[in-house]
This record gives structure tokens, C-alpha cells and sequence, in this order.
């Protein structure tokens, strides 16, 4: 028998209001567009050739629906993955410094947290740092950070994977210490009861206790990662990735070029939501459904 | 008493002196912090000898619990002396001495139910193979084989007790300790389990300390029962409860077994009469 789930009939709902949201963005193209097209326009043109020009500018304020896709369909299949001119290839740039970034920040934010949640004095002063690193904008991070790992020598893939992982380790490390803790005293008094080492007792009962928190936040982390990605291609003056498509933009004024480049983004962290889903699903099914 | 306690008495007495179980001389644990203290015990004198099923009964606050803590070494006493098999109770802790049941089944929800009762063996290095068989074993012996690769929380309250009473006897310890294992169980469960005890207990020749509310329950059980008072924790009477050893759940309708427990009743108003 299968249970009634959530999604179920959520469907067309989920269909209006993306129609509504296209409706709203093709008015919203017509009167950002609008006083562009009048300056050049015909002063006799109809209403109906107005539309359609703010429709189909090369240059629009606010490029229309049908504009990005064409460009991103352009994108992806007339050039090669290979080709710096299509877009999937940025993107795997970005991914790649992503996820580089996010193993970066499991394994900062698990270290952390297991030293916060064991001793105490890490959980005095460690954490107001933890806390701190946060309320530093990345924007002003960022340059600094691809400076002075540049005047080391190291370029590339790692000075982005850093900035990233600066962004990904907080919530992965505030979900752990919260995790690590979540296990009640009676279920640590029996480990005691069997003279548990303490390794013992973070990988059989710390550790999967944990697991509950450890994906929400991962979800978090993982769009934060992608963000931190970005960003840090921004001061790089990087040639390539989601974040040097989206400079290049608009410093030539390609508006379409921008819009298809965030499209880009917004699918690519989906897509990463979703194997965290995954994941998650997968590991909760080995524990008979539940996390 | 009969001619086969009468034996066993004897043979305990031809080998020799034995250390008690548990020895504790003049154990008093007091709890101290945010500006409180709480005297849990105060000047516990009790031996419980190998083979005993002894009940700890009294109200809220009498420290029973503390007193089993202690025994398993998740407190300390602050002063007195405290013996598990002639050593202290951090030793024997770390001799892996006794099984422990608390009074909610503390089940790992992430482990299946053969899992969790694998998890004592897996922490003291069991090999896999034995240790799924003793599993097996033992989950059989609480009536739970079909229950094998459920989850803990697919079954009812009772069965998780008595998933996490497997657990303690899987490594097959000589001294179970009992927090009030079937305290939030109904009345029909309960007497179930009961029984489930008893006849474990006479099979396996274990030592069982057990912590109860319940008159019934400690007359049924017992060997000996150790009557206790609050405020500060501390033994009021101990009553050898001459019953015989082999028991069935109408035995509590007769006349001998109401007679020990309203001995039983008394002791706990004489340690209440003070307030």
C-alpha cells in the first residue's frame, strides 16, 4: 500500500505559479524595455510591434523568458563541453571549486565540532571564532584570500575551493556540535556501562546520532559553497566558471549572457540539493526509514 | 527452606569465602552544586551474596537508583566503601562485570533490534559470527525472534524493554542491575515480564539487583528485599522473603505471599513516619 505523500497533488499548483511568475516577467520586460525601444522607435509604430521589440532587444535591462533559453540552448548545444562558449563547461569550473570547497568544509566542520563537543575549553573559545568568521562579508574576504594564497604560489582550482569552504564549515560545524550532543545521557551512561572507549563512543553513538542534523545542514553548506564559488571567481579575474561568465556580462552589457549564466547557477545548486536529497535518502532507507 | 537451598547453601559454604557480589559498608553520596546539596545516601550498609535477586524498594527519592548507580559506577559515593566482587566498582566496571537495564530501553533507533543487542559484543570485540548467534539466542529467550531486523521503534514499550534486557544479557554477565525496568509498562505486561525474569533469573543462576516501586513486583522477584527511605536515602529494613524459589503468578494470592508483603508495607511506613 503506499501512503499518501506530500507531493501528492501538488503538481498543478507548482505549474500556475511557474506560469504566473513567466506572465509577471514578460509585463515586467515590456515596462523596464519600454523606454529604451520608445527613444528608437517610430513615433507611428503600433503597440504590437512595441511588445515585441522590448521582447527581442540584444541588449534588454531585462531579457524576456523565450531570450535566456534561446541563449542557453545556443549555449549548450551548439558548442562543444569543452568550449570555453558553453556553459556547462563553466559550470563544471564552478562545481568543481564547489565541491572541492564543500569536502573542505566537511571535514574543518567535522574537526571542529568533535574538538567543541570533547573539550571544553575548545567550546569556550573556539566558538565565538566559529561564530565570528561568519559576520566578515565574503566580498571582502575574498580578494585577500586570492591574493595571499596567489603570492604562495597557488592558483587555480584552491584559492576558490577555500573561499568557498570558508562560507560551507559553519553550518556543517553549528549542525555537528548540535548533533554530537544530541544523544541523551542514558544512551551514554550505557556505553560507560560497557567501558567504551571514547572513540568508540563518537562512531557508534555519537556520529550516527548525528546524522539527523548533518543534512540540513549539508543543504545549507552546499548552496553556501556554490555561492562562495562564485564569488570568489568574481576578484579572481577569472577566464572561466558560472562567476566570470557573470563579470564578463555585465561589464559588455550582455544582459541575456548574465541572466543565462544565473539560470545556470540556479540549476546547477539544485541539482545539488537533490544528490544531498539523495544521499540522504539512501542512508535513511539503511536505517530501516528513518534518519 | 528446602532440602536443595539447604544443599546449595552447603556447597557455598564448602568453597570457601567467596567475596560478595556487592559489599557496601557505610556508602553515603552526596550531590553537590548550584549552591544545593543533596544527601542521596546516607550510611548504606547491604551484602548481597551470588545468586540473590535482590529488590531495592522505597519512594521517589530514596536513592535506590543512585545506590544501583553506584554499584555500576555511574556515581561515585562520597564516602563509605563500595565492593562489586571484592573490587571497586570502577574495576569491575572495567571487567565488564554486570549488565545494566535502565528504566527507558535506551535503544539505538538507528540499529536494528538484532543490532542493538550486538552492541555490547561489538564493543568487547566479539567475533561477528558469535556475536549474531548469541544475539539470536538471546532475543529468543525475551520471545522476540520474529522481531530480529525490526526497528526499535516498529515495537510497542514492552518489547523495547525487553529488546534492551537482551542486550544485557548477550555478553553474559554474572550480575544484572535493574533500574525499574518495567516501570512504565501496564499492569498485564508487566506480570508477563515478570515471570519472563523469574524463570530467566532461576535458569542462568545471574545476581540481579532490582530497583521497584512496586510491592507486588519485589515480593514476587526477590530473595531479599531492601526496604529504603527518602530524605536522606537510606535502608530502612531487609527482608528475606523465604517464598519458595520456584513461583507462578498465582502464588501472589496466597496467604504467604501477603504476609511478606505487608511486611513489606510497614517498612515502607515506618521509614515514612517521620514526616
Amino acid at each position: 500500500m503506499r501512503r499518501p505523500s506530500e507531493r501528492d497533488g501538488a503538481t498543478w499548483p507548482v505549474i500556475v505559479v511557474i506560469l504566473a511568475l513567466i506572465g509577471v516577467w514578460y509585463v515586467g520586460a515590456i515596462l523596464l524595455n519600454g523606454p529604451q525601444v520608445r527613444e528608437q522607435a517610430a513615433e507611428d509604430a503600433s503597440f504590437r510591434d512595441f511588445v515585441v521589440q522590448t521582447w527581442s532587444m540584444e541588449r534588454p535591462v531585462l531579457p524576456a523568458p523565450h531570450q535566456i533559453a534561446a541563449e542557453l540552448a545556443q549555449s549548450l548545444f551548439t558548442h562543444s563541453v569543452t568550449s570555453p562558449r558553453n556553459l556547462l563547461y563553466h559550470a563544471w569550473v564552478t562545481v568543481s571549486a564547489a565541491l572541492a570547497g564543500l569536502g573542505i568544509a566537511l571535514a574543518l566542520g567535522l574537526l571542529l565540532a568533535v574538538g567543541i563537543v570533547h573539550i571544553r575549553v575548545l567550546d569556550r573559545s573556539l566558538m565565538p571564532w566559529v561564530i565570528a568568521s561568519q559576520t566578515v562579508p565574503v566580498l571582502a574576504i575574498a580578494p585577500m584570500v586570492v591574493v595571499v594564497l596567489g603570492n604562495l604560489g597557488i592558483t587555480g582550482l584552491l584559492p576558490k575551493a577555500a573561499i568557498s569552504g570558508y562560507l560551507a564549515f559553519f553550518p556543517i560545524t553549528v549542525g555537528m556540535v548540535k548533533g554530537l550532543r544530541a544523544p541523551d545521557p542514558l544512551q551514554i551512561d550505557l556505553l560507560r556501562t560497557y567501558d567504551a572507549r571514547p572513540w568508540q563512543i563518537l562512531s557508534l553513538l555519537r556520529f550516527p546520532a548525528s546524522l539527523g542534523f548533518l543534512f540540513p545542514s549539508l543543504r545549507v553548506a552546499m548552496t553556501l559553497a556554490l555561492v562562495g564559488a562564485i564569488v570568489a571567481e568574481l576578484p579572481t579575474g577569472a577566464q572561466a566558471g558560472l562567476g566570470a561568465r557573470l563579470l564578463a556580462g555585465s561589464y559588455y552589457g550582455q544582459t541575456i549572457q548574465i541572466w543565462a549564466a544565473l539560470f545556470m547557477a540556479a540549476v546547477t545548486s539544485m541539482l545539488g540539493l537533490a544528490a544531498v536529497s539523495l544521499t540522504e535518502a539512501l542512508v535513511a532507507q539503511r536505517r530501516g526509514g528513518r534518519l | 527452606m528446602t532440602d536443595a537451598a539447604l544443599l546449595s547453601l552447603e556447597a557455598n559454604k564448602a568453597a570457601g569465602p567467596a567475596p560478595a557480589v556487592v559489599a557496601a559498608r557505610g556508602v553515603s553520596l552526596v550531590f553537590e552544586g548550584g549552591g544545593h546539596r543533596v544527601t542521596a545516601l546516607a550510611g548504606v550498609d547491604l551484602t548481597i551474596a551470588a545468586g540473590d535477586f535482590v529488590s531495592l524498594i522505597g519512594p521517589s527519592g530514596c536513592g535506590k537508583t543512585t545506590l544501583l548507580r553506584a554499584i555500576a559506577d555511574l556515581e561515585r559515593p562520597s564516602s563509605g566503601e563500595l565492593l562489586v566482587n571484592g573490587m571497586t566498582p570502577s574495576e569491575a566496571r572495567k571487567r565488564r562485570s554486570y549488565g545494566y537495564v535502565f528504566q527507558a530501553p535506551a535503544l539505538y533507533p538507528w540499529r536494528s533490534v538484532v543490532r542493538n543487542v550486538m552492541l555490547p559484543l561489538e564493543i568487547m570485540g566479539v567475533p561477528r559470527a558469535e556475536r549474531l548467534a548469541r544475539a539470536r539466542h538471546y532475543l529468543d529467550l525475551v520471545g522476540l525472534r520474529e522481531f530480529t531486523h525490526k526497528f526499535p521503534w516498529q515495537l510497542s514499550g514492552g518489547m523495547q524493554q525487553r529488546v534492551s534486557i537482551a542486550r544485557a544479557l548477550a555478553f553474559e554477565p554474572k550480575l544484572l542491575l535493574m533500574d525499574e525496568p518495567f516501570g512504565a509498562l501496564d499492569e498485564i505486561t508487566r506480570d508477563r515480564l515478570n515471570l519472563h525474569l523469574h524463570e530467566l533469573w532461576r535458569r542462568t543462576a545471574t545476581t540481579v539487583v532490582f530497583v521497584t516501586h512496586s510491592i507486588s513486583e519485589a515480593v514476587f522477584l526477590s530473595t531479599r528485599i531492601v526496604v529504603m527511605s527518602a530524605r536522606p536515602g537510606r535502608i530502612v529494613e531487609i527482608i528475606d522473603n523465604d517464598l519458595p524459589v520456584s513461583r507462578d503468578l498465582g502464588l501472589r494470592e496466597t496467604p504467604a505471599f501477603l504476609a511478606v508483603a505487608r511486611r513489606v508495607r510497614e517498612a515502607l511506613r515506618a521509614g515514612h513516619s517521620y514526616d
